[in-house]
Formats: structure tokens, C-alpha cells, sequence
């Protein structure tokens, strides 16, 4: 089954400059892990909330807002796309994650195509 | 909890079937279901099947006689109903020869250990952390204890469509998350067995808070989560939080004809009936808490089991050894971070070194229980001990601001109308 995880927490302060290298070791060794299991399609970090621009139409405008879809302290930050046997599967590669120690992990099954039940 | 399914006979002989039907769905409805569950991946046909080999048993046993092994019979009759069904959908081929496959080998009687490990299956995946919890009690009891969605719904004081969509999203989130039917592997096994537990433990007590006797449904929870702690023990023999958790309940379950009175009134444990407690409840209690302690990992169930021991045990209220179940609260606060546990610590200390020491501790507790009424209860009742009854009076009030259950409420009154002139 796939899921997806959605890594949350607050954002990067961004009076800061933002850190050159894009992940931590710590972040790397479980991309390298789970890369090696097989569990992880793919997976990326996500620029500054900040950068966001949501899209809407209404009777055929577009309209668009500065800022992500939901105004949260805590926003989303990178997502990994998981090929995984079943949930506790995919919970015990989310824990994993060192963000899951200082943010939270969402873990969601792709809705499947029609006909493609897993 | 009668059965209220299949067709009503009426007949002498029938009414003996129909007895014979009841008693084999509760005794193994629950491992029918599960191996059903098993067999096919799919909780409603597992159901369906169920509830179509049980309707063929009022049928065919008054005829035919009951059989030798009714459990067999019926897993046997619901499996062929399962494969009649999978062979009239094409798509489900797969499953069919798999279902088809799985089926010889798969009898009770070949393979008692196998069948075993469906019920356990059944309650890991019925308790999965990822359900919500009313759902997961819920799914408990309709799947393993055999409840009907009506009899969960009146237990919950719901009505049966919301309890019926309850029962809906929580075997949907099995199905569409990937929850695994399994027992988990070791290093997930004391997380989820706790989570197990935790939904027992749950049941009983939605069963045991609600005291008044308009609504019955709700102490057979009392009896359907000591049924199926039992189950889980037997299946998962020498676990000590298990042992501790049957313990408790069988030791809280004792008291039942003692704590009300013939007005229906709450009574205290120390001025309730003693010769009315469940002696033999008692007696299986003590000897679990005992076969637990002794394995040496104590565990919250087990301190909790300890503590109502101590109660259990004592011929009088004034018997009460009240340091050793402070000193058991002490231990538990420590695995249990609960300001509940601190409180119930605070009346203990309260009990062996005087009501000044235990208003010192529920003194230090004020923020954290705010909204709970038990904090100004026992405030109240320190306080009125201590003959200090105005400042009594004003805990008791705010204690009836926030008390639900009308029994408690009744309580509340009549404590305040003693040391007040107010009217109950």
C-alpha cells in the first residue's frame, strides 16, 4: 500500500538565512535506510510556507492568495511518498523520522486508482 | 443479553435449540467471526456469514439435532456461505481460490492453536491505536462479545443509526488505512497489548460509572469486558498486566449489590454491606493479584488490582490497611502521571496519617483537575472531617456545579444538607 507522509512543524525562522545544506545527518540516514528498504519512493523538503500560493476558482476566476492553504503555527515541511506491507509499516518508518521528534507526521493511504485495489 | 437474531420458535424443543444456538454464539461467536475474518479479508461478509450460519442452525438443528461441535458447525457453515458468495462475484476469484485453498486445513478441530490466534487477532486489530477510541470499543463488542448494533447503541446511550456509522468508519479505516489483521510482532506487543487493555478496562467502566438501574444494558458491559479480559488471558496466558487487569475488574465487579442502596442512592465503600460483596469474586481477584505480583514486573493494572485488594480484603472498613494502599497509589503515580491517581493518593494519605495531610496534598493539585468534580468532592469531605464545615460547604457546592451523574449529585446534597442547613 502507498502513503504518503507529510512532515509538519513550525517553519524555519526566517529573519534566519536558510540553512545551505537542505538536510540534517540525522535526515539523511534515514533517507539512506529507507531508501535502502524500499519503503521510500521519493521524497522532498518543502520551501518556506511563505512561498505558497494558493489557488482558488470561483465562476471561472482564479483567484490567488499569498501564503499556504491553512494559516497554521505549524505548517507542512517535506513529504515522502511510502510503499509499505500495512500501517503499522508505514507508522514504524514515520517514527523513524527525526522530525517526528520535534514536529509531528502525518501518515495518509493514497487513494487508489479505479481498479488498482491494493 | 439475549440473542436477538435468527427467527423466534416457539416450540418446547425449538426453544431448546434456539438455547443451544445462543449458547454456542456466545461462547464462540466471537472465534467464529475472527476466523471468518481471517478467511475472507472482509469484516461485513465475515458478518454476513456469521449472522446466515446462525440463522441456518435454528433451521437445521431441530431437525438434525444439535451438533457434536457447535463452533465447528457454524465456521464450517459461515465459510461455505463465504465461498457461495465469493463464487457469484468474478472479480473476487483471487480471494475465492484463496478462501477455497485456506478452508481444509483451517477446521477447529484440526487446528485449535490457529483458531485461537483469530480472537487474538481479531482484538489487536478491534484495539489498533490508529481507530478512534469509540470506535474501537465498539468494533470490541459487536465483533467478539456478538453485541447487535441496537444493544451497543442503548449501552452508549446513542441512537442505532450513529452507532451504526460509528461501526461503519472504524471497519472502513481498517480496510482503507491497511491496518493488519495480526497479532503484532514482539517489539510492538506490549504497546499494543496495553492499547488492548486500555479499550477493556474502558468498557468496564462505561459500564460500572453509570449506577442507576434504568438503564441494564450498560452493567452487561461490566460482565462483557470481564468475559473478554478472560478470553485475552487464556490466550495470552502469564502475562502479568492481563492477570492484573481480570484482578481489577473482578475485584470493582464484587461490589455491584452493594453499592446502591434500596433507593437506588450511592454507598460509600466504607459504609457498604460487606457480606454483599461477590465472595468468589473476591477469592479469584485476590489469587490473580497474587499470581501477578509474584512474576515481578508490576505494572499500573496490576498496583490498581493490588489497591483493590486491600479494600477486598478487609472484614471491616476499619480494617482497611490504608498505609500499604498509599504507599501502592505512591507507585503508581510514578508509572501513571495522572492527577486522578495523585487524588485518589491524597484521600489514602488522607485515610493513614489524618485528613490534614491529605488536604495538603489535594492542596497542591488545584489547576490540574479543574472541571473534575472529585477534586472539590474530596476537598469537601477532608475539610468536613476537619470540622472546618463552612469551607466544607462552598467545596461541596462547587463539587455540584460540576458533577453529571445524578447518583453522584444525590450524594453531593445530602453530605452538604449534614453540615449545612441547606435542603437535600
Amino acid at each position: 500500500m502507498r502513503y504518503l507522509m507529510l512532515i509538519c512543524g513550525t517553519s524555519h525562522d526566517e529573519s534566519k538565512p536558510l540553512p545551505s545544506e537542505p538536510m540534517d545527518t540525522a535526515t539523511e540516514a534515514w533517507v539512506k535506510e529507507m531508501d535502502g528498504r524500499g519503503v521510500r519512493l521519493m521524497g522532498q523538503r518543502l520551501r518556506p510556507a511563505s512561498m505558497a500560493t494558493t489557488v482558488r476558482v470561483n465562476d471561472d476566476e482564479v483567484l490567488l492568495t499569498d501564503g499556504p492553504f491553512a494559516e497554521t503555527k505549524e505548517q507542512i515541511l517535506g513529504f515522502d511518498l511510502l510503499e509499505c506491507a500495512n500501517l503499522d509499516e508505514a507508522l514504524e518508518v514515520a517514527a523513524k523520522h527525526p522530525s517526528a521528534r520535534h514536529g509531528a507526521i502525518e501518515v495518509r493511504p493514497l487513494w487508489p486508482f479505479a481498479g488498482e485495489e491494493s | 443479553m439475549a440473542l436477538r437474531r435468527g427467527r423466534k420458535l416457539n416450540s418446547k424443543p425449538a426453544e431448546a435449540v434456539e438455547a443451544a444456538v445462543t449458547a454456542a454464539f456466545r461462547e464462540e461467536g466471537g472465534r467464529v467471526v475472527a476466523t471468518l475474518i481471517r478467511l475472507t479479508g472482509d469484516w461485513d461478509l465475515a458478518e454476513e456469514c456469521v449472522q446466515e450460519a446462525l440463522a441456518r442452525a435454528l433451521e437445521r438443528w431441530p431437525r438434525d439435532g444439535v451438533p457434536r461441535r457447535p463452533a465447528a458447525w457454524l465456521t464450517t457453515t459461515a465459510r461455505n456461505h463465504a465461498l457461495t458468495r465469493l463464487k457469484r462475484s468474478t472479480t473476487e476469484a483471487a480471494k475465492l481460490r484463496e478462501v477455497a485453498a485456506l478452508a481444509p486445513t483451517e477446521e477447529p478441530e484440526a487446528d485449535p492453536s490457529g483458531v485461537q490466534d483469530d480472537r487474538l487477532r481479531l482484538m489487536f486489530t478491534c484495539c489498533h491505536p490508529a481507530l478512534p477510541l469509540d470506535g474501537r470499543v465498539a468494533l470490541t463488542l459487536r465483533t467478539l462479545a456478538g453485541l447487535t448494533t441496537a444493544e451497543i447503541a442503548r449501552a452508549f446511550l446513542v441512537s442505532e443509526p450513529t452507532m451504526s456509522q460509528r461501526l461503519v468508519r472504524t471497519k472502513r479505516k481498517i480496510r482503507e488505512a491497511g491496518i493488519p489483521y495480526r497479532v503484532p510482532p514482539a517489539h510492538l506487543l506490549p504497546e499494543r497489548t496495553a492499547a488492548v487493555l486500555g479499550v477493556l478496562y474502558l468498557l468496564f467502566n462505561e459500564g460500572y460509572a453509570a449506577t442507576a438501574g434504568d438503564e441494564p444494558a450498560r452493567h452487561d458491559l461490566c460482565t462483557e469486558a470481564i468475559r473478554l479480559t478472560r478470553t485475552l488471558l487464556t490466550l495470552m496466558p502469564d502475562e502479568p498486566e492481563i492477570e492484573g487487569l481480570l484482578a481489577l475488574l473482578l475485584l470493582q465487579h464484587s461490589r455491584r449489590g452493594a453499592r446502591l442502596d434500596a433507593d437506588g442512592e450511592l454507598v460509600t465503600l466504607a459504609d457498604q454491606d460487606r457480606s454483599r460483596w461477590d465472595a468468589a469474586a473476591i477469592g479469584e481477584g485476590l489469587a490473580l493479584v497474587d499470581t501477578a505480583l509474584h512474576r515481578g514486573s508490576p505494572g499500573p493494572y496490576q498496583l490498581q488490582a493490588a489497591i483493590a485488594a486491600c479494600h477486598a480484603a478487609a472484614p471491616a472498613a476499619s480494617d482497611t490497611d490504608w498505609p500499604q494502599i498509599a504507599a501502592l497509589y505512591g507507585e503508581l503515580a510514578k508509572r501513571v502521571p495522572s492527577p486522578v491517581v495523585q487524588l485518589n493518593r491524597a484521600v489514602a494519605v488522607a485515610m493513614a496519617d489524618g485528613p490534614a495531610a491529605g488536604l495538603a496534598h489535594v492542596d497542591t493539585m488545584a489547576g490540574d483537575l479543574d472541571g473534575y468534580h472529585l477534586l472539590p468532592a474530596t476537598r469537601a469531605d477532608l475539610l468536613r472531617r476537619l470540622g472546618r464545615h463552612e469551607e466544607a460547604a462552598d467545596a461541596y457546592r462547587a463539587a455540584l456545579a460540576l458533577a453529571g451523574n445524578e447518583a453522584d449529585r444525590r450524594f453531593l446534597r445530602r453530605r452538604l444538607s449534614e453540615i449545612s442547613s441547606e435542603t437535600p
